[in-house]
């Protein structure tokens, strides 16, 4: 962008871009708005009216919201530590020379590709069931009684099932970051005589730093918006005891047939995820800039 | 005391020999440089030294102590990287602290001796930065700093100063030949530039092939060099070398003189060339001459010569400091 006419010219190309970007964003979320605004029942259609804020006030008050809230936090808070910490020990893990590497690897990183639907009733099904579940077999094995995940850790097995799919993510950023460490860098400390247990903390933890918050930026937008594994699984329950903010919005909409509560519900999602997102940024964004 | 032993040194990768069987003494005190051309093992060879490679075969003594399954840090040496390998997220204090902190040093005498080491670079007013803002010499100094702040028994510098600018090189190089001197610390240098080799050591190592060629002082070297090799290694612009019958003339398969050592005449001379290039460096004239038969000789004239390319002229080697190599490239003393 040399010249002026050339600035123009460029700002010209890029604009129908910039307006398709903007209607694709804009609109959606103005409908949501709108809906919002509407005593909107998909059990009496035609009959919409404005009522204002009526809805937002029926939704924050549900005590509902605060049980998915907490659930939310729950859900993405727990999923981020095993993710990260677990990231960490297996891409470090992964980054010796062992025999198999390759396989090691598409192995590691096969779960990302598995749809969560089926994730979700691999987990439920092969692996938690408490009749035909793998783990009740070893359970059995040891003569112990096996876990009902699904009644008894509802929110724990669906942390387990989003971990599984998360970590090769983590792993994937982390392994590629643990391979950029300079050679040369680690030779000097070993000339400094320093530990593997301080040489963890004191360089590679910090040469990792950038990619962990890259991991948890991206990891937050995805976990906040689980939903396809607690269909699959609890379907919310027992109770509300795997409801996230995604699940109870789609409750009230495909349940209860609420559009306008529903509407209402995405547009609290939305300032949530916001919200969440700014004090990420703040608190590990910095570790982005230089 | 810092006297470093290597007796047979051997270091294999795979099945290709890199260091094959050097024998070598380092004196408490001493400025040892290893110089090569690039592959020759030298950086290898100093890394052995250092424990970050284990050897194949033979040993490796400091003050007479066999270190070959010794871990780097406990050898007592420490060293220099070429990519200056600081950390990137520590200050410079504590970049040059580190090796301390990590044997254990109490807070206040690690400051103490950061603030010294410091003083000495002149890098007190950047201790709380990090290596990202300092430019590539204040690095290089930082780099020193960690090396010099462990009272090691030897300093060790893989090609340290590759990575700066001409000018800063030669700053460089006097600083640290100074620091070396006032510390009286043995230290082993590798480069591959020759320059640098001449003006700091006490000793030259020249390597080649993963096997040593010759050791001895610069001017050692460079009056008498013991092969073909060094002889065409050390020096710039290299020594000219001459086979053939004008080599037998003087009894030898090959004949080398260096290009100060051959005097030019318009009208009278043993080889008779034509100027293809004349370089004129201000001090020097480095004369390229295409003698007939003999070959390209170099010859390193005074500044006001003005010979123009395609002149014709009558080159003289100085008898007295001809140096002549056997067939197997050795050189044959009188």
């Amino acid at each position: 962008m040399a010249t002026r006419q050339t600035h123009i010219l460029g700002r010209i190309l890029v604009a129908p871009s910039i307006v398709l970007l903007f209607l694709w964003m804009i609109v959606p979320l103005g409908m949501t708005i709108w809906f919002s605004l509407l005593r909107y029942s998909l059990l009496d259609p035609g009959s919409e009216s404005f009522v204002g804020l009526l809805n937002y006030q029926y939704f924050l008050t549900d005590p509902a919201f605060f049980t998915a809230l907490a659930n939310t936090l729950v859900l993405v808070g727990a999923v981020l530590a095993i993710t990260v910490v677990g990231g960490v020990l297996i891409a470090l893990l992964m980054d010796q020379p062992i025999f198999g590497r390759g396989i090691v690897r598409l192995m590691v990183i096969a779960p990302f590709f598995v749809m969560p639907t089926v994730s979700a009733l691999v987990w439920k099904n092969l692996l938690m069931h408490p009749v035909s579940g793998l783990f009740a077999w070893v359970s059995k094995l040891f003569g112990l009684t096996p876990v009902d995940w699904f009644t008894d850790y509802p929110l724990l097995a669906i942390i387990l099932i989003v971990s599984w799919q998360w970590l090769p993510f983590a792993t994937l950023i982390l392994l590629t970051a643990l391979q950029s460490f300079d050679e040369e860098q680690k030779e000097a400390a070993q000339m400094d005589g320093t530990p593997p247990l301080a040489f963890f903390f004191l360089m590679i933890l910090p040469h990792l730093a950038r990619a962990i918050t890259v991991v948890i930026l991206i990891e937050t937008i995805f976990l906040l918006s689980v939903f396809a594994e607690i269909l699959v699984t609890t379907g919310g329950g027992p109770g509300l005891a795997t409801t996230n903010i995604a699940f109870l919005v789609y409750a009230q909409a495909l349940l209860q047939y609420d559009i306008g509560g529903a509407s209402a519900g995405g547009i609290v999602a939305v300032v949530l995820a916001n919200i969440v997102a700014i004090f990420l940024v703040r608190l590990v964004g910095k570790n982005l800039d230089a | 005391m810092g006297k470093i032993e290597l007796v047979g040194v051997e270091k294999t990768f795979g099945h290709v020999g890199v260091i094959k069987g050097v024998d070598l003494q380092v004196e408490d005190g001493e400025f040892v440089v290893f110089v090569g051309p690039s592959g020759c093992g030298k950086s290898t060879l100093l890394r052995l030294i250092a424990g970050l490679e284990d050897t194949t075969g033979g040993r490796i003594l400091i003050d007479g102590v066999d270190v070959s399954d010794t871990p780097p840090a406990k050898r007592g040496l420490s060293m220099v990287f070429q990519s200056y390998a600081l950390y990137p997220h520590m200050s410079v204090r504590s970049n040059i602290g580190f090796g301390l902190r990590m044997a254990g040093v109490p807070k206040e005498e690690r400051n103490r001796k950061v603030e010294a080491a410091a003083a000495v670079l002149n890098l007190t007013a950047y201790l709380d930065r990090r290596p990202g803002q300092l430019s590539g010499g204040q690095r290089q100094r930082v780099a020193i700093g960690r090396a010099i702040v462990r009272e090691p028994k030897a300093f060790l510098f893989d090609e340290p100063l590759s990575n700066l600018d001409a000018a800063l090189r030669v700053n460089m190089r006097l600083e640290i030949a100074r620091l070396q001197n006032s510390l009286g610390t043995t230290a082993i240098y590798v480069t591959h530039d020759q320059i640098e080799a001449m003006t700091l050591a006490d000793k030259i190592v020249v390597l080649n092939a993963g096997k040593i060629e010759q050791v001895g002082s610069p001017l050692e070297l460079y009056d008498h060099p013991a092969n073909l090799f060094v002889a065409g290694f050390i020096g710039s612009p290299k020594m000219n070398l001459v086979s053939g019958a004008a080599a037998r003339k003087h009894g030898a398969a090959t004949i080398g003189v260096r290009p100060e050592h051959v005097s030019t005449s318009p009208t009278i001379g043993e080889w008779e060339g034509v100027v293809s290039v004349a370089e004129h460096v201000g001090s020097d004239t480095f004369l390229y001459v295409t003698v007939p038969d003999i070959g390209d000789i170099t010859v390193r004239a005074v500044g006001e010569l003005a010979l123009k390319p395609g002149a014709k002229v009558f080159l003289t080697p100085d008898i007295s400091r001809i140096h002549r190599f056997d067939r197997d490239g050795n050189a044959v003393r009188n």
